[in-house]
């Protein structure tokens, strides 16, 4: 073996591409990892949270002197022991690890107890006397657009309006007046929680000489170290945040949380280490889960389904507090322009504070609910024009490497293939609208973020690094901040190393997500982590490859550019019996450079766009799914059952195919329960309290609902990927409930325009058929909202160069481009 | 009252005795009091699957059995299931990714260890029926079912490998 694939004069993959186990596989089936609540500590106490049962009241005050005079209780705290606000954005620090003076929702915590046994702190929690000032409470986003009182925050946009948004890109009323055919629809997607099994816990051990550490079920440590150090008021050096292997996050663990600051406040305030496990109804009320969205969607098109202008409204229900509430809602606007070209666009969105628990990021973060309402409206203009939906969507597609209308800069571009995958398997074109009644197929596509563009909080560092040490034995040692959660992003770091580097995967050790240990990777969210955190490990190896071939090369006497770093050798391409073992060539190294590490880091490309919100959207590459699935309603019932789902999604390049695999069909399973069953429902004339905070009562798909799936992985390698990988956690969720909408559509002829489609939808839409009136179950209408002033960005084929002009209406459009700016800032497909 | 309960039962097939308040549950007594984490919980009402073990070879949900009930008996926990090399069923779930974060897998192992012991030979559909009370979220169960039949082929004698697809995609 030469090292070179055959004919190429490329290094052949030895690991990237190969599907094997994760590195963490059998700690996994031995029950050997350790997760948050398995830790024991000598002396450990044991921490619950009192919480709110009023969803709007204010706390008049708080009598704890019972609680803590029990026996075994060591310590009782109450807000006034963390007065310092918190919250995962720079713009929302509008949470108190413990409410001081405000509670805005049933589950709000509002003092914590910390005792010998759970059982004793159990106890005490009922012997805090809190004195509530009941407060009218806001369950309905369209009651927060018209009452100011009460407010729920002092701060937001305009009253109980937390976050307003008005982006135009292009004149869209004047493209809808000239399109061939308009449509208007209103959609509406639930909210839905993240469910993970594990339930958050979190252990705190507190020296003496100053120093904090935490474990935590988080996805992000960084963020839960900066939360700790400004709430406790601690210098970032003296905090240590590990986070454990998380069971499950799916975004619900991404936030700083309560229990989080209280367990570090009571270990700092005792000096004993302190643990809190929050309860599954805990779970359900902490959430952070999909925003519920009310959607109005505009869309003007030529006769051949070209999309001239499409205006977007969503309304999102942010419940109590921020949270990542403001990327939401402009999430819920970002990527309806990635997949088709979209002329012209016009986005509004408003996110409302309502007296529920808070809502964030669940897989897909905001983009779920406006990919739905635009993948259905998109199946109705298709029955509209009478084009085959699956034509419609492959004839528009956005090119590769084009910038769209608002301005994300798409790479490589794999929807077309996945398209024609799914639809060959399917049998698309024989069965679509050809099935006998009951029976349908639908089809729908999507795109996701691999990583955001921007960080968090305002800065310019990178947003991945990785250290790494080669031992003199052939070991190879990779420290990377990022959180394995279970997607698998410990082994990315091990596979890309290894191929590197030439040596086995079980040669490397993986250290990750220890704030004293590991480099900054800002944490696993936004499907960021294999491209980013990937593409630093690639750096730090690749700087490790170079410094040991300079010297093994010298040794050996053979050019540095004909060696090979494979099967833990190091060769001469030419001569492969010329090398030495990878072990020897780290030691040739090291006696001559000393101790071999290197780092690596990653910061993505800045996006082209340069407007005020410009910063949610942008990614160093999208993936591309596309997806048909199959269903069999009852008219009788209304039930929907579900046998299959082909999916074909364009990863970039599988870095491990069998992990790929695994966040495919786990995304569709998702993206299942989302269609047909699962929902946060909330008791609004009952103190608006969770009606079914139980894994039993919130219906979600078991073995016995799951449906068949047959994915279709598309490589179409992207050159800001490592090895061209992009994102596949999050975009193979998306195009399902869609998909499974438009087929109950094809199967008895009635739109269910909202998630989730249950049996009841199914047949009030049904009994309108029946009457003869539209065969539709959905939203009305969309309410009228106070839009501030609209940013107005003239559109790439339009001349803009990402900047907003100012000025109103009349003069808001620069003079049309000429043809030749149009073809080279977006180069014109051929059809 | 009486504060504290002792038990002897058999424990992944070793004679156990141990000392605990009267109330705990099997899942309680194996976490807190023996140091056996690889039980998982997911509610401890069970609706979830996370904490099956076998209780003399069937399986049950750890938080709704008493610890004094299984003075006597047999309990087998994940704990059990590898010596110096893995069970078949390990083996699989790890190679196909049937265990992504890990958290509801040694309910689902067990569960299948005690589906495969009496029907060597499950259909697909027995599989899911065995497996309904088990959740996972990351999986989307697909990989589990695969792992189960791969691992009751090899159980069998049978040579088996994962089809190309299941782990390639197509």
């Amino acid at each position: 073996m030469d090292g070179r694939a055959e004919g190429t004069g490329q290094p052949e993959l030895r690991v990237v591409g190969h599907a094997q186990r994760k590195v963490d596989a059998v700690a996994k089936v031995t029950g050997a990892t350790r997760f948050a609540d398995d830790l024991v500590l000598p002396r450990m106490l044991f921490c619950k949270l009192l919480r709110s049962p009023h969803p709007h009241a204010r706390i008049a005050g708080i009598d704890t002197t019972k609680a803590a005079a029990l026996d075994g209780v060591k310590a009782v705290i109450t807000g006034e022991a963390l007065p310092i606000p918190f919250g995962i954005l720079p713009v929302s620090q509008d949470e108190h690890a413990l409410a001081p003076c405000r509670v805005r929702f049933v589950g709000d915590p509002v003092a914590a107890v910390a005792a010998l046994t759970e059982e004793i702190a159990t106890e005490a929690l009922d012997l805090i006397d809190v004195a509530y000032e009941v407060l009218p409470a806001i369950d309905d986003p369209a009651d927060a657009i018209a009452d100011s009182d009460p407010l729920i925050h002092d701060y937001g946009d305009r009253g109980n309006l937390h976050k307003l948004i008005n982006l135009e890109f292009g004149d869209v009323d004047e493209a809808i007046a000239h399109a061939d055919h308009v449509r208007d629809d209103v959609f509406f997607y639930a909210g839905s929680t993240h469910l993970a099994m594990e339930q958050h816990a979190a252990l705190a051990e507190w020296s003496p000489s100053g120093k904090l550490t935490l474990w935590s079920s988080t996805q992000t440590p960084h963020y839960v170290h900066r939360a700790l150090a400004r709430v406790l008021e601690l210098s970032p050096s003296r905090i240590r945040v590990i986070a454990t292997p998380n069971g499950g996050g799916f975004g619900g663990k991404s936030d700083p949380f309560s229990h989080e600051i209280v367990v570090a406040k009571v270990a700092m305030l005792t000096g004993r280490p302190t643990k809190c496990t929050l309860t599954r109804e805990e779970v359900f009320y902490c959430h952070r889960g999909r925003h519920p969205v009310l959607m109005a969607v505009r869309t003007g098109v030529s006769r051949d389904g070209r999309i001239k202008g499409m205006h977007f409204r969503t309304l999102l229900d942010g419940g109590g507090y921020g949270s990542y509430g403001v990327a939401s809602a402009y999430y819920t606007g970002a990527l309806q322009t990635v997949t088709y070209e979209v002329e012209r666009y016009h986005f509004q969105g408003a996110r409302a504070f309502t007296n529920k628990p808070p809502c964030g990021p669940k897989r897909g973060h905001g983009t779920p609910q406006p990919r739905f309402a635009l993948e259905v409206q998109l199946d109705k203009l298709a029955h509209d024009l009478k084009l085959d939906p699956a034509e419609i969507r492959l004839r528009h597609l956005a090119p590769a490497g084009s910038v769209t209308a608002n301005y994300l800069k798409i790479g490589s571009m794999g929807l077309g293939a996945c398209i024609n995958k799914v639809v060959a398997a399917s049998d698309w074109k024989r069965r679509y609208g050809k099935l006998p009644l009951g029976h349908g197929i639908g089809i729908a596509c999507s795109s996701y973020l691999s990583g955001a563009g921007l960080p968090i909080y305002w800065n310019h560092l990178p947003h991945s690094g990785v250290q790494l040490k080669c031992d003199r034995g052939g070991g190879v040692t990779v420290f990377c901040g990022s959180t394995e959660i279970g997607q698998g992003s410990d082994s990315i770091l091990a596979y890309i190393v290894a191929e590197v580097l030439g040596v086995a995967v079980d040669d490397i050790a993986v250290v990750t997500a220890d704030t004293d240990l590991t480099p900054v990777d800002l944490g696993s969210y936004s499907s960021r982590v294999t491209l980013m955190s990937g593409n630093a490990a690639l750096q730090a190896a690749e700087r490790a490859r170079d410094i040991i071939a300079r010297r093994t090369a010298a040794k050996l006497e053979v050019p540095v550019d004909r060696l090979v770093f494979a099967d833990q050798r190091v060769f001469d391409a030419d001569d492969p019996e010329t090398g030495m073992s990878f072990a020897e060539a780290v030691q040739v190294a090291e006696a001559r450079d000393g101790t071999i590490g290197t780092v690596g880091s990653y910061t993505p490309p800045r996006s082209p766009g340069r407007y005020r919100g410009a910063g949610v959207g942008p990614s160093p590459a999208y993936s591309y799914s596309a997806a048909v699935a199959e269903v069999e309603v009852d008219p009788e019932t209304g039930i929907i059952t579900v046998p299959k789902i082909w999916i074909g999604h364009d990863v970039g390049r599988s870095i491990n195919p069998a992990t790929v695999m695994g966040q495919v069909e786990g995304s569709v399973y998702m993206g299942l329960g989302e269609a047909l069953m699962e929902e946060m429902v909330y008791r609004g004339n009952r103190n608006v309290v969770h009606k079914i905070p139980s894994l039993l009562e919130y219906k979600s798909p078991t073995t016995l609902e799951m449906c068949d799936v047959e994915t279709y992985l598309i490589e179409d390698p992207d050159p800001n990927g490592p090895y061209g990988a992009k994102e596949v956690g999050q975009g193979p969720l998306l195009p399902v409930p869609p998909a499974v909408a438009n087929a109950v559509y094809d199967a008895v002829g009635v739109r269910v325009d909202e998630v989730p489609i249950t049996p009841e939808k199914v047949r009030r839409a049904l009994k309108e058929k029946e009457k003869g009136r539209e065969p539709r179950y959905g939203p009305a209408s969309f309410p009228d909202i106070p839009w501030p002033e609209p940013t107005i960005v003239p559109p790439p084929r339009e001349g803009g160069d990402g900047r907003a002009i100012a000025g109103r209406k009349e003069a808001k459009f620069m003079a049309p481009a000429t043809a030749d700016t149009v073809s080279t800032a977006h180069p014109e497909r051929q059809h | 009252m009486n504060r504290t309960a002792r038990i002897t039962f058999e424990l992944n097939g070793e004679a156990t005795a141990v000392t605990f308040a009267p109330h705990k549950t099997l899942l309680e007594v194996l976490r807190e009091d023996l140091g056996l984490t690889g039980t998982k919980h997911g509610c401890e009402l069970g609706e979830c699957g996370m904490c099956a073990v076998l209780l003399n070879g069937e399986p049950v949900l750890s938080c709704l059995v008493l610890g004094l009930a299984c003075d006597g008996h047999r309990v087998e926990t994940v704990e059990g299931m590898a010596g110096p090399e893995l069970h078949p069923l390990q083996v699989t779930f790890a190679d196909l990714g049937a265990a992504q974060c890990g958290y509801c897998t040694p309910g689902f192992l067990l569960t299948a260890e005690a589906l495969l012991r009496r029907k060597p030979r499950p259909t697909r559909d027995e599989i899911k029926e065995a497996l309904a009370g088990n959740l996972c979220r990351c999986t989307g169960y697909l990989k589990i079912y695969e792992a189960v039949e791969l691992a009751a082929a090899r159980m069998r004698g049978e040579d088996a490998e994962p089809a190309e697809e299941t782990v390639y995609g197509r």
